[in-house]
């Protein structure tokens, strides 16, 4: 059963239109992530998809329900979370009040404040400080441990890894591992590192100019071909 | 000198409770109503009109009062400031400008030129004062909108340090869109900051009318009074609304009682314009690395190396600070 | 490889805003001579009326300057019209004949504005609206000090008295007459120079146009000394045809109302909006005055409903329907047909 369908989306910025119809679905429990470019489209995309950016044409299907024409509150509290590009914190709030905050106003299920800091044991030590003096690393996990507060069934995850040390990286990753083996969360991920990318999800989609270059099965796709796609290149340049 | 000092405290909760709604709008919703002076005056008229032309004992009507300016608050927040909300800073200022001569003219169609107070109505208490020293004295209605000032704004920060609602009027406030992603919905949060703004305005404006004779057209000098409660509190802390709220009181009484009756306004804005241009150009100067070295730049050639040593040593300082 | 991508100039000319606008510029040029020779062959009554028009469409013409070119909204534009009324009491006061007081003490005002500038125009958006409000109140106390004014009772400027009342009135028309037109030309001028294209520049995003090397400050500073400059002669018009002077009504903050009225009615951000407004607000004025109060409450409701449904004003409108542009601003290019 697919857990997100969208269908021939599109999105403008004012006069560029920066999502040219994007079409696929997801199935419950598995991961896709989106590579291409910096500008083709995918931060928009992930926007659409939340509500915090007007949608132009097209459908979005949570678990077959048509969510395209709702606010963003109102997706959260339907099951579909994003963690936004730059974390976003409510930097004067505490980290406990952040995670409260989701809890209060997202949707009711499993993922309580111990869940929570269980599957992010760096949270545990920082609960009581205020976000905005963190350090990256801890940032991003009190994003994700926001995220997860709402119950997601469907978990959008915009570049996670920007800006931290290879360590955090790692850390965060074992993390997200965790949560991909429950087969709870569906996830849908940007990510710069394409060899982590494909390493990571069951799915790969790659947009090129706002459209969808290519997509498949990460582990059916040759690294030429997404290389490809990602550029927008000709086999022959590539072999030149 | 004391004596005026204590009425200007005194006078400052008044400023608080005025203030405090303007100062929440603009906290949350970066809002500026320009139009807040003269819903304090609505909120002043209405309770009139209950006991007035209804009626009411005074309490009641003030009691009554609130739900209305509430609903006032709901209503022009969700037909009027978030239509002008999305589309920059100009039409917030345009639109709650002209809300305001609506206003204005609106109440002195409906009531009339004449002055009006409630201070005949709630006896006593209008002129009551409890004698402190043989000179001293303070009058029981400022007390009283004093400690209703205090316990108001406490109130109201319990209420957003430990509930659901204040957090979530905290999340919107410091980021509306992220509020939106965890499942906030920042427009309802947006009205319930409006209609407890309203509340808070309608209280001023009654406390205003029992202490004072009131017009149709004082809402532009509240509005300015309470600017500079919330502009020489510092923006964005209730606290510093009363600080600010208490600053500008004492000033006010102090330039009338030092000077002259004339200076009462006068002090109070002269020190609102200072506050202004202190913060300002205490950023410049501490861009440029402090006031020490600012005034050695201007000092001249005679200093030049060793100063712009010093600068280059401290701007590495600051650089390091600031991280 | 490299590429060289070439402009074809031979495919289009440009036009300047003075060429374009030659008809338009020309009919009112046209129209102020002829509105010149009104009291030679009309009632004094219209004289009058069309001399408090000139007033309006000054202010107008300053807020919209100041608002739509700059992005500056000032609420406190009455201190430059009370002040403007108290310069010229003033002077006169020390022995200056009427008329060149009023060009006097408006250039005082000019002088006063660029140091209220120095200070104001660190403020931005509603802080700066309001703290020319407050600056507004604060020149209101400090002129009700002077004892020629007699605090809260005012003052009237008595020379005027002294003229025949035929003489004055087309004196004050023709004075209104040329410092409206003077107005119209140095901010048509304005508006089309570097200056103008600065301002709108740092309207709508002042760090990229400071970034792109305007010189912010300066710009603003221009633009907010003409501004004061032309309210203040609108204040000195006012006095001269009123000839009473009270504070409170001359630093009233309904001016400020009545010029975003106009400006919000007529079209913000464009030459001939303000004027359209200015006319609008004046035929108002004369039906419907009598109604008082809820006139002016009407007014209120009348410039919310334009800011919100018709924020472009009935010129905005106009433009963008029937491509109507009278007074282009700016550079156009004009293709060529081709062979």
């Amino acid at each position: 059963m697919s857990a997100l369908v969208v269908g021939q989306l599109v999105a403008k910025h004012g006069l560029l239109t920066a999502v040219r119809g994007v079409s696929f679905s997801v199935k419950q429990g598995e991961v896709l992530s989106v590579v291409g470019a910096n500008g083709a489209g995918k931060t928009t995309l992930f926007r659409t998809l939340s509500g915090v950016h007007s949608i132009d044409s097209g459908g979005i299907f949570l678990h077959d329900e048509d969510i395209s024409q709702l606010p963003a509150h109102q997706r959260v509290r339907k099951g579909l979370a994003m963690v936004p590009e730059g974390r976003r914190l409510f930097v004067d709030m505490t980290v406990r009040e952040n995670l409260q905050i989701a809890g209060e106003h997202g949707r009711s299920g499993s993922w309580v404040l111990d869940k929570v800091v269980a599957a992010l044991p760096a949270l545990e030590p920082i609960l009581n400080k205020v976000s905005g003096g963190l350090s990256g690393g801890q940032r991003q996990a009190v994003a994700i441990g926001r995220a997860l507060m709402c119950n997601p069934s469907v978990l959008l995850l915009d570049e996670v890894s920007l800006g931290l040390s290879p360590i955090a990286v790692e850390g965060l990753y074992q993390s997200l591992e965790q949560l991909k083996k429950s087969k709870e969360t569906t996830m849908i991920i940007v990510e710069q590192d394409l060899n982590r990318a494909i390493r990571f999800s069951d799915h790969l989609l790659c947009l090129l100019e706002g459209k969808v270059a290519l997509s498949g099965r990460s582990d059916e796709l040759s690294h030429v071909d997404i290389t490809k796609a990602y550029f927008g290149l000709e086999a022959e340049v590539l072999n030149a | 000198m004391l004596d005026s000092l204590i009425q200007g405290l005194l006078l400052g909760g008044y400023y608080a409770m005025l203030a405090a709604g303007l100062s929440l709008m603009f906290g949350v919703a970066k809002f500026i109503n320009l139009a807040h002076g003269d819903l304090a005056i609505l909120g002043a008229y209405l309770v009139l009109f209950g006991v007035d032309w209804l009626g009411l004992s005074p309490w009641l009507a003030v009691l009554l009062s609130l739900p209305v300016m509430a609903l006032v608050g709901w209503l022009l927040q969700k037909f009027l400031f978030t239509r002008t909300q999305a589309a920059g800073f100009l039409l917030p200022l345009l639109v709650t400008f002209g809300l305001g001569a609506v206003l204005q003219n609106g109440l002195f169609g409906v009531f009339g030129s004449d002055t009006r107070s409630l201070a005949n109505y709630i006896g006593d208490l209008s002129w009551d004062s409890w004698q402190i020293t043989n000179e001293l004295s303070v009058g029981k209605l400022p007390v009283m909108t004093f400690a209703m000032a205090i316990v108001v704004l406490s109130g109201l920060q319990l209420m957003l340090s430990f509930t659901r609602l204040g957090r979530s009027i905290r999340a919107t406030a410091s980021d509306p869109e992220a509020a939106e992603l965890n499942g906030i919905n920042s427009h309802a949060v947006h009205r319930a900051v409006a209609v407890i703004a309203m509340v808070l305005t309608g209280l001023a404006g009654s406390l205003l009318a029992m202490r004072a004779q009131v017009t149709p057209y004082d809402g532009p000098m509240q509005l300015i009074f309470a600017f500079e409660a919330v502009v020489i509190g510092g923006i964005g802390s209730l606290w510093g609304t009363l600080v600010g709220g208490i600053v500008l009181g004492i000033s006010q009484s102090l330039g009338a009682t030092l000077i002259s009756s004339q200076w009462f306004q006068l002090t109070g804005h002269l020190v609102f314009l200072a506050v202004l241009s202190v913060r300002f150009y205490g950023t410049i100067v501490h861009q440029r690395g402090g006031w020490w070295i600012l005034i050695k730049q201007l000092a001249g050639p005679m200093t030049r190396w060793s100063s712009q040593a010093s600068i280059k040593a401290k701007a590495t300082k600051t650089r390091i600070k600031n991280r | 490889m490299k590429q060289f991508v070439q402009v074809n100039s031979a495919a289009f000319t440009t036009e300047r805003w003075y060429q374009v606008g030659r008809p338009a510029l020309l009919m009112g040029a046209l129209l102020l001579v002829v509105l010149a020779t009104v009291p030679f062959w009309s009632s004094g009554l219209v004289v009058d009326k069309l001399t408090t028009l000139f007033v309006y469409i000054l202010l107008a013409v300053m807020w919209n300057l100041l608002a739509g070119y700059a992005g500056l909204v000032s609420v406190g534009q009455q201190a430059f019209f009370g002040l403007g009324a108290y310069f010229a009491l003033r002077l006169v006061e020390m022995g200056m004949s009427p008329y060149p007081a009023f060009f006097v003490g408006a250039l005082g005002c000019a002088v006063i504005a660029l140091f209220i500038s120095v200070f104001a125009l660190r403020f931005k958006d509603g802080e700066f609206a309001i703290a020319m409000w407050v600056t507004a109140e604060v020149i209101r106390i400090l002129v009700m000090f002077d004892p020629i004014v007699q605090g809260e009772t005012g003052t009237s400027l008595l020379v005027m008295n002294q003229y025949e009342p035929e003489f004055r009135r087309n004196s004050n028309f023709w004075f209104g007459l040329v410092a409206m037109a003077g107005m119209l030309g140095l901010v048509l001028w304005l508006i089309n120079s570097r200056i103008g294209a600065a301002a709108q520049a740092i309207r709508d995003d002042e760090e990229a146009a400071n970034s792109v090397g305007i010189r912010v400050m300066r710009v603003k500073q221009i633009i907010f000394v003409v501004a004061a400059f032309g309210c203040a002669l609108a204040g000195a018009i006012w006095l001269a045809s009123s000839v009473t002077f009270q504070p409170r009504t001359y630093f009233g903050v309904q001016w400020t109302v009545f010029m975003l009225f106009m400006v919000l009615v007529g079209g913000l951000r464009t030459f001939e909006g303000p004027i359209i407004g200015a006319i609008a607000f004046f035929l108002l004025q004369e039906f419907l005055g009598d109604y008082g109060v809820w006139y002016l409450s009407g007014l209120g409701v009348v410039a919310i409903l334009f800011a919100l449904y018709v924020p472009n004003g009935i010129w905005g409108e106009l433009q963008q329907r029937r491509g109507l542009h009278l007074l282009p601003t700016g550079v156009r290019l004009k293709l060529m047909k081709k062979d």
